[in-house]
């Protein structure tokens, strides 16, 4: 069984984002990057069925600036076969990642797409479930658990009120939850192992893909600064000011 | 132009998050139809039509609908597409998953949890876990838009519209539902709570959650907890508050033993009033706290229980 995991190049989870002086956008100049999380835990999960023997092939795939094969060396350190980079300079929007990705499932032909529930930028959570419509495949998204049994993919989903279970045809389409498995880290002896393994690189204008833009980022701002707090010496002030001052209890 | 609205549901209950989707909807200047999908729905159809500012419900009451697989749902929603130019549901864990289905077959973007209207065409959403405020304007013809509901209020209530069937059963079959686990508890919703208390790795393990239960009783509160209690089991993932698990804006919101990471903060900040208490007076979190009490939770937590 083919896997393949698209994986995004975002700003580091532990930086807190700055929204440039003028408005137009998030600053990320001289900002550490790195593999959006969700995506460490899809090549993560991936890996694991090549070790137990039911994945064959993983292949990572990312679409973005050169500077994005930095994070499919890493997949390919962590255990990817195989890395395919969809170059553009563009800021694409889901819609468009997920009809690239589709033109990849067409080429590669895997059994099981593994993605991040959700890219920590944008916070979309769009591109699975558009890759899944698009490619008529059933999803099972925010993955908490992922089963392999003969043509089917039993997926066990974070909702809101709980777990559900599905079971899928394969191939099908799945995107992890932060409690799929705890990735790992890659050792040194893998980090220069990538180095030679292959990495194909695609112009994203060269798939037959409509790439106009969707929407228009108008301004980006900074959300509504708290005003300062207090500190409290004790319990008793702390319900007197909720009572007489917060007035919410 | 028209609105469609997806009525969010569990269970046969009527989520809080339906109206207050509709609140958002009511900011497009549209009329609106709602489309309440599922089995056995007749009585959330019914409730849904006396939601102020609805036109029509419409219901799709079938047992392909009963778990709301994303597959089939999308399908139905398409079906009836060519008559709307918004397409609205909540940014719940159902909403999210068939709706940029919804938006692909359609060929147009999604605007994912959007948290104000500017107009029909552009709105406000959070990104970078909330720290940037993005203004987005769609260009496409249809707009697809999930809604987060924390941002809206609640909407009133009206005499009750027409309620007429729909007559479908998509079955997708690329998709089965197995089981499903529900949590089961006693309290107000997370989401729709006016108070939460919400304990984090500081809480040390599950058991301790119970100093959390009396204080929950006397406010009426919901519990949450963040990412670490819920990774270490302490507590279920349906409570984790946050910018990958629930948004809450209450009018009180009391973190104990929660360091606040960003990650965190982007579930809660837009509360209106922030308690912090956390044993490290350097702790993130008492950036953003209106009140903060650097104690050891083990010694204030009975003590709040006898004071309130
Ligand atoms: C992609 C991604 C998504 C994430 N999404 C979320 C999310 O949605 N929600 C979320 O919460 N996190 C999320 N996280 C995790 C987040 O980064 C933090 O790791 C997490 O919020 C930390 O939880 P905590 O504050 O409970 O634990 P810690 O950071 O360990 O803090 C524990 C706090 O308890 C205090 N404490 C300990 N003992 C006591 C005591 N006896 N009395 C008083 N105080 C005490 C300590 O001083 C400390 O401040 C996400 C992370 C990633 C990478
Ligand atoms: N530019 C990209 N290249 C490869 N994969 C992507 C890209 N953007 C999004 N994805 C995948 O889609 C998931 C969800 O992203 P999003 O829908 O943007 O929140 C990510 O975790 C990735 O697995």
């Amino acid at each position: 069984m083919k896997v393949l995991v698209p994986i995004k190049r975002v700003i580091d989870y532990n930086v807190k984002a700055r929204v440039k002086s003028d408005n137009s956008d998030v600053d990320l100049t001289n900002v550490k990057m790195a593999m959006n999380p969700f995506c460490e835990i899809a090549i993560e999960e991936a890996i694991r069925l090549k070790e137990a023997g039911t994945a064959t092939e993983v292949v990572a795939v990312t679409i973005g600036t050169k500077a994005s094969q930095e994070q499919l060396r890493t997949a390919l350190a962590l255990g990817a076969d195989k890395a395919i980079h969809i170059e553009t300079d563009e800021k694409l929007e889901s819609l468009h990642v997920a009809k690239l990705l589709a033109k990849i499932v067409e080429q590669e032909l895997p059994e099981l797409v593994i993605l991040g529930k959700q890219s920590i930028d944008s916070d979309n959570n769009q591109t699975g479930q558009m890759l899944a419509a698009l490619t008529n495949r059933g999803q099972g998204t925010f993955a908490s658990k992922v089963d392999i049994e003969n043509a089917t993919v039993k997926v066990t989903r974070e909702v809101d009120g709980g777990l559900q279970t599905v079971e899928l045809k394969l191939p099908a389409i799945v995107t992890t939850d932060l409690r799929l498995n705890e990735p790992r880290y890659a050792s040194l002896p893998n980090i220069m192992k990538a180095k030679r393994k292959p990495l194909e690189v695609i112009a994203a204008d060269s798939l037959g893909v409509d790439l106009a833009p969707r929407t228009q980022l108008v301004s980006v701002s900074e959300p509504a600064k708290r005003s300062g707090g207090i500190i409290v010496d004790d319990v008793a002030q702390l319900v007197e000011k909720l009572k007489t001052e917060a007035k919410v209890i | 132009m028209k609105t469609l609205v997806i009525a969010d549901h569990d269970n046969g209950i009527l989520k809080p998050e339906t109206s207050k989707t509709i609140n958002a909807a009511v900011k497009l200047g549209n009329s609106i139809d709602v489309l309440v999908v599922g089995e056995n729905i007749n009585e959330m159809a019914t409730q849904v039509a006396s939601i102020d500012g609805v036109s029509k419900v419409l219901v799709a009451d079938h047992s392909v609908y009963a778990h709301q697989l994303a597959e089939n749902t999308a399908e139905l929603v398409i079906s009836l597409a060519e008559a709307y130019s918004h397409i609205v549901a909540s940014a719940t864990t159902t909403g999210k998953n068939f709706m940029p289905r919804v938006a692909a077959l359609l060929d147009v973007a999604q605007i994912s949890e959007i948290i104000d209207i500017v107009d029909a065409d552009t709105f406000k959403r959070p990104i970078y876990a909330g720290n940037a405020i993005a203004t987005v304007k769609s260009l496409d013809s249809k707009k697809v838009i999930t809604v987060r509901a924390s941002s809206f209020d609640l909407q009133t209530e009206q005499a009750a519209v027409t309620v007429s069937t729909i007559d479908s059963a998509i079955d997708n079959q690329s998709s089965s539902f197995v089981s499903v686990e529900q949590t089961e508890s006693e309290r107000p919703e997370l989401t729709a709570a006016e108070v939460v208390i919400s304990g984090g790795r500081g809480m040390q393990n599950g058991e301790n959650f119970a100093l959390l239960n009396g204080i929950a009783d006397k406010l009426g509160a919901a519990i949450g907890a963040s990412r670490a209690a819920v990774d270490a089991g302490f507590v279920p993932n349906d409570m984790q508050v946050g910018q990958t698990g629930k948004i809450v804006a209450p009018n009180l919101y009391i973190a104990v033993g929660i360091s606040g990471a960003i990650q965190h903060l982007a579930g809660m900040k837009d509360s209106k009033v922030i308690v912090a208490i956390n044993k490290d007076p350097d702790a993130p979190i008492f950036q953003v706290a209106d009140y903060g009490l650097v104690a050891d939770l083990f010694e204030v937590l009975p003590q709040l229980e006898t004071a309130l």
